[in-house]
């Protein structure tokens, strides 16, 4: 058994209204910014799973994406691999 | 000639009428300051009130400090005057570091909307010379998701030592609600802290709602006190005194 | 005998439907289409058009002959069904609008959007009127609480109605949570909004002024909602691309607390002739109904609509239900104040057609003519179905009124407490408090609030004046699933029952009918005497409908859900100071009981929780008896004899008397006269009766008054103790139900903090939500 670190990008899915991106990209003329545009918010999760392999902590991980994680109603996800944390001593 | 009161109106306030309204009973002439204008039309005191600026998204509170307004408001608090943030006008001072600390979701994870006690801790600040003395509990309501106030320990130690803290959610005595009290510190804020003061004594946020306790139909009038003693803090500003002198003065 | 060798070149050809079959339409509506288009085919864009247009939910095709026959006219009455909201003049130049609506099958799918959605929609249709919306009721109905799935919907839609509720900053002072089986596979989420307005910045949904400016504003249109008409998609887009599929509703309160600020900015500076929210049918709804209701055209330019997403085929920008949407009709010298308005409140704003006097929708792109359509044939010239109504073989008529009752509820005698039947009442899912749910409301924002979600009629003031609006929300559908007549015109009487009990005197009713599939005989059958109850009631009362909703096809697998005629009730009271409330109010006051029981446990919550199948038993009500009621204690308060007022429903005596004493903090001692059982005294839902408390000095007074309007009315006990304590006296007690085998006691003693203590943690219990 080892352990794995992956990172869970939660943004909405394409096509869905995103009134969070809407309201910080309406909000940038205030901070003097521009060109920023097709902005969008969503959440990221980032976990540790212990499995016998790569291939397993990511089927882990799909999973909780799928059912958990993300609506997949109106949201889409994307996994990646990441630094495994120190473990607590 | 009642004293002209700054209203901030971001978009997605929502308590800004309620806020008129209140300070028309605390012998106030309230005035609407739109979020785009960069000036204060020379009021004597602001009030951002409670609501979702911006729908509170991304964080509350942090889109709308980057507004026109907020820039006159740092100003004028910089300058010594006196400011008022009501629930998510607590918010955006705290994202604006007008006052220290932040507000962060509810213990509980859930919005809430119900009625707390709350107790000011000193009474000698132009937000609360106008209460009762005794320590009395201020029923009034709340409505938050984000209302649970947080700074690390050493800040807090500060915040006590130099008697920046201004109200504590407390129970039916008046005795300070422990932190994981869910009837009487529903949002689980660090030492029940209800309010906070800047530094220099002009600049004050609380989570709970006072203009929604302003008349006694509504349920408690005891939130009228609070609004009443920055209307007259502001009207002796506006007169020329210092409202820091009068911290001093008590 | 051979076997046929399966093809063997490809597969075999798959029929290919037609079109309009694809979109939800039948053979016999594309005639109908046919000959409003003067014979020709409709296009793919029309066929859209008219499959959303005439959809059950849009058209009312299965109801409308139903609805025909409310009763609307009413004194005050300045608008009524057909408009976005009914609206009452309530006096000194203002009025009052109000209306409820469903958004049940969005709710069923993605809960916390589906009830976030139905806020908006029915808020949005408060304010097009030009009334600000004061206040939020949501009835919300479920299946079993204990399930998962319940659970689910149960945490989405009521984090949905706060999300949406809260940020737009528009209390939610009331409403239901019922929890009965046939919601299993249907939730119900039906929201009620109130507003006020001044009566001469009413506005309507018209279009009038050819050569007008059709302008849209708010929110940019989206691929929301197309739903059904993804049919079409699949056929224009390739399936493996997920960015192009239609999507679910998504709500975004900040945007429409933006645009209720600009939607009455520009009503109350006169800048629109007509304005209309977007809901269902998106464009093509707002535009033909305006159209048709000023009998003008509005021709719809597809290339000036701002858009979200690139690429949107002209169907999708047709039929979007992208939310937050509004459509004004502007004269043209207007235009630039209108786009200033909409600019200054950071709302997307675009010029998207005119009105014209050819009486059609036509939607053009490139100069080209994409569609043209008589605006009646999409609304008010919709096909209409006369479907067919079949009462069910086995059902129970409710007595007459005034019948003989008689002592024959078969009960669970043998050692039942009625002090424990009390406490499982109380704790049980219906009947407990709600107080988990409606603090997940903002119910004082706005600073109106005199009486908020959880004890009895919500009570809003109105600044400026003495007055104040009492709202009531109620359905009842558990006499309803055996006799939908009887169960519609229970829920009116209650509705109307909770708001005349506090004073106030009711103006008008809205109504949002939930049933099954208009196509099957028997549930047609409990819509049309649904109606039939509705209308019945009403008039008995009356009072007038002033709108409302139809949801239809509330069935799943599992079931059709028990018909509920869910009626919302506005009233007004002239001085909010002579306000009563239901809860005990001081030690010594007098109880008096006026009404009387008649025998029927049959939908009732004991009914529910004993498990018992009552043979005989249905509840009845007497119209005439329920006027005199709600007159009577109108009459009293009015003259000051009213300490407090509580009715008798869910739960029966035992429960009202309960919920008096934990609300005001004051026990009671009571003896109950009885000539049934004592479950039908104790815990009988019979309509019709109220619990009211006086000074004992006005007692006496007030009992004359209740004989003086023709009303039985008993003495009970007085207010005082910290314990509940009702004692039976008469045929039914001890005594006879002894003849009969039974050994119920006739004495129920519990002290108040028992009945707390059950009443607060029932629904959290059943939910298994964490206190």
């Amino acid at each position: 058994m080892s352990s794995h670190r992956f990172a869970v990008n939660v943004t909405p899915k394409p096509g869905i209204l995103d009134p969070q991106g809407r309201a910080v990209e309406g909000s940038l003329d205030h901070l003097g910014i521009e060109g920023v545009h097709a902005v969008r918010v969503g959440r990221r999760v980032e976990l540790s799973v212990d499995a016998s392999d790569a291939a397993s902590a990511l089927a882990v991980v799909e999973r909780l994406a799928s059912e958990l994680l993300a609506n997949p109603l109106i949201e889409a996800y994307a996994i990646e691999a990441i630094e495994p944390v120190e473990a607590v001593a | 000639m009642p004293v002209r009161i700054g209203v901030v109106v971001f978009p997605g306030s929502n308590c800004d009428r309620d806020t008129l309204h209140g300070l028309e009973l605390a012998g106030g002439e309230p005035v609407v300051l739109w979020h785009e204008q960069a000036t204060l039309d020379g009021v004597a005191a602001v009030i951002l009130p409670g609501g979702f600026a911006y729908g509170d998204y991304l964080r509350a509170g942090v889109i709308a400090r980057f507004s026109p307004v907020m820039r006159a408001v740092e100003a004028f608090a910089a300058d010594g005057g006196l400011v008022l943030g009501i629930c998510n006008g607590f918010q955006v001072l705290a994202e604006a570091g007008l006052v220290p600390g932040a507000l962060l979701r509810n213990r509980g994870l859930r919005f809430l909307g119900r009625e707390v006690r709350i107790a000011a801790e000193r009474l000698d600040t132009p937000f609360t010379h106008g209460l009762a003395a005794g320590g009395e509990p201020l029923r009034m309501p709340i409505a938050h998701g984000e209302g649970c106030y947080y700074a690390d320990d050493a800040t807090l130690d500060a915040l006590e030592a130099e008697g920046q803290v201004l109200f504590r959610y407390v129970d039916e005595e008046g005795g300070q609600a422990a932190e994981d009290d869910r009837e009487h510190n529903p949002n689980g804020s660090l030492r029940a802290i209800a309010g906070v003061l800047n530094a220099a004594g002009n600049v004050a946020g609380l989570m709970p709602h006072p203009e929604r306790a302003s008349e006694s139909i509504l349920g408690s009038d005891e939130g009228l006190p609070i609004i009443r003693s920055l209307v007259e803090s502001a009207a002796r500003a506006a007169a020329g005194e210092r409202p820091l002198e009068l911290v001093a003065a008590s | 005998m051979t076997i046929a060798e399966p093809e063997a070149v490809g597969e075999p050809a798959e029929p290919v439907e037609p079109l309009h079959r694809q979109l939800g339409l039948t053979d016999h509506e594309l005639e109908a289409i046919r000959e409003r288009l003067a014979g020709r085919q409709p296009n793919e864009l029309e066929l859209a058009m008219f499959s959303v247009m005439w959809s059950e939910h849009c058209s009312y095709k299965s109801s409308k002959p139903l609805l025909g026959t409310l009763p609307t006219a009413g004194a005050g009455v300045v608008a009524g069904p057909g408009e976005n909201a009914g609206v009452i003049s309530i006096g000194d130049g203002l009025a009052v609008a109000f209306k409820i609506e469903s958004h049940n099958h969005p709710s069923a799918v993605e809960p916390y959007q589906g009830a976030a959605t139905g806020v908006g929609g029915i808020l949005r249709d408060i304010f097009t009127m030009g009334a600000r919306p004061i206040a939020v009721l949501d009835a919300l109905r479920f299946g079993d609480p204990a399930d998962v799935r319940t659970r689910h919907l149960v945490d989405g839609v009521v984090g949905g109605v706060g999300g949406y509720g809260n940020c737009v900053g528009i209390p939610t002072v009331g409403g239901e949570l019922v929890f009965d089986p046939s919601y299993q596979g249907n939730p119900l989420v039906n929201v009620m909004a109130i507003g006020v307005l001044e009566e001469r910045h009413l506005t309507r949904a018209a279009a009038p002024g050819p050569g007008n400016l059709v302008v849209l504003f708010g929110s940019t249109t989206g691929r929301d909602g197309i739903g059904g008409a993804s049919v079409l998609a699949s056929a224009t887009f390739n399936d493996a691309d997920a960015s192009k599929r239609p999507s679910v509703q998504v709500g975004d309160p900040f945007a429409e607390k933006l645009l209720i600020e600009a939607s009455l900015e520009l009503i109350e500076r006169g800048f629109v002739e007509g304005l209309q929210d977007l809901g269902a049918g998106g464009i093509t709804c707002a535009t033909s109904e305006t159209a048709d209701r000023a009998g003008t055209g509005i021709t719809v330019d597809l290339d000036a609509i701002p858009l979200r997403e690139p690429g949107m085929a002209p169907f999708e920008v047709m039929i979007s239900e992208s939310q937050e949407r509004m459509c004004a009709i502007v004269r043209p010298d207007r235009w630039p104040d209108v786009r200033e308005v909409a600019e200054r409140w950071g709302l997307p704003v675009a010029v998207i057609g005119h009105v014209t006097d050819d009486g059609d929708i036509t939607v053009t792109s490139g100069g080209a003519e994409l569609a043209r359509i008589p605006a009646a044939a999409l609304t008010s010239d919709a096909i209409v179905h006369q479907r067919v109504a079949r009462a069910p073989e086995h059902r129970r008529a409710a007595p007459a009124p005034g019948a003989p009752t008689g002592a024959s509820d078969r009960l669970p005698e043998r050692g039942m407490d009625p002090g424990a039947v009390l406490l499982a009442l109380l704790g049980s899912p219906n009947l407990a408090s709600r107080r988990s749910v409606f603090e997940r409301y903002d119910s004082t924002v706005g600073t109106d609030t005199v009486v908020g979600p959880g004890h009895g009629a919500a009570v809003m003031r109105i600044k400026g004046t003495s007055r104040a609006l009492v709202a009531a929300t109620d359905g009842n559908q558990a006499v309803g699933v055996l006799d939908p007549h009887l169960g519609a015109a229970m829920s009116v009487a209650e509705a109307t029952r909770n708001v005349s009990i506090t004073g106030a005197r009711p103006l008008g009713v809205t109504n949002c009918l939930n049933y099954g599939d208009p196509t099957r005989p028997e549930a047609f059958w409990q819509l049309t005497e649904g109606v039939r109850g509705l209308a019945d009631a009403c008039r008995a009362l009356g009072l007038p409908v002033t709108g409302g909703n139809v949801s239809l096809y509330n069935e799943s697998p599992a079931g059709s859900i028990a018909p509920t005629p869910e009626i919302g009730v506005v009233g007004l009271i002239d001085d909010v100071a002579a306000l009563v409330g239901p809860a005990f109010v001081t030690d010594g006051d007098a109880i008096l009981l006026v009404g009387e029981a008649t025998s029927g446990l049959i939908g009732s919550s004991y009914a529910a929780l004993a498990g018992t199948t009552v043979e005989d038993g249905m509840p009845s009500l007497d119209l005439v008896r329920e006027a005199a009621v709600q007159g009577f204690a109108r009459d009293a308060i009015d003259r000051g004899l009213v300490e407090s007022a509580q009715d008798v429903s869910g739960g029966g005596l035992a429960v009202a008397l309960a919920e008096a004493a934990m609300w005001g903090g004051h026990g009671a001692a009571v003896r109950v006269p009885t000539s049934m059982s004592p479950a039908v005294e104790l815990f009988g839902e019979s309509p019709s009766r109220i619990v009211v408390t006086s000074t004992q000095r006005h007692a006496p007074a007030l009992a004359l008054l209740a004989r003086q309007h023709g009303l039985p009315v008993e003495t009970l006990g007085s207010v005082g103790g910290d314990r509940l304590q009702i004692q039976l006296v008469g045929t039914s007690s001890t005594g006879a139900s002894e003849e009969r085998g039974s050994t119920i006691a006739d004495v129920l003693d519990v002290p108040l903090t028992a009945l707390r203590h059950a009443w607060d943690h029932g629904l959290t219990r059943a939910l298994g939500w964490g206190n």
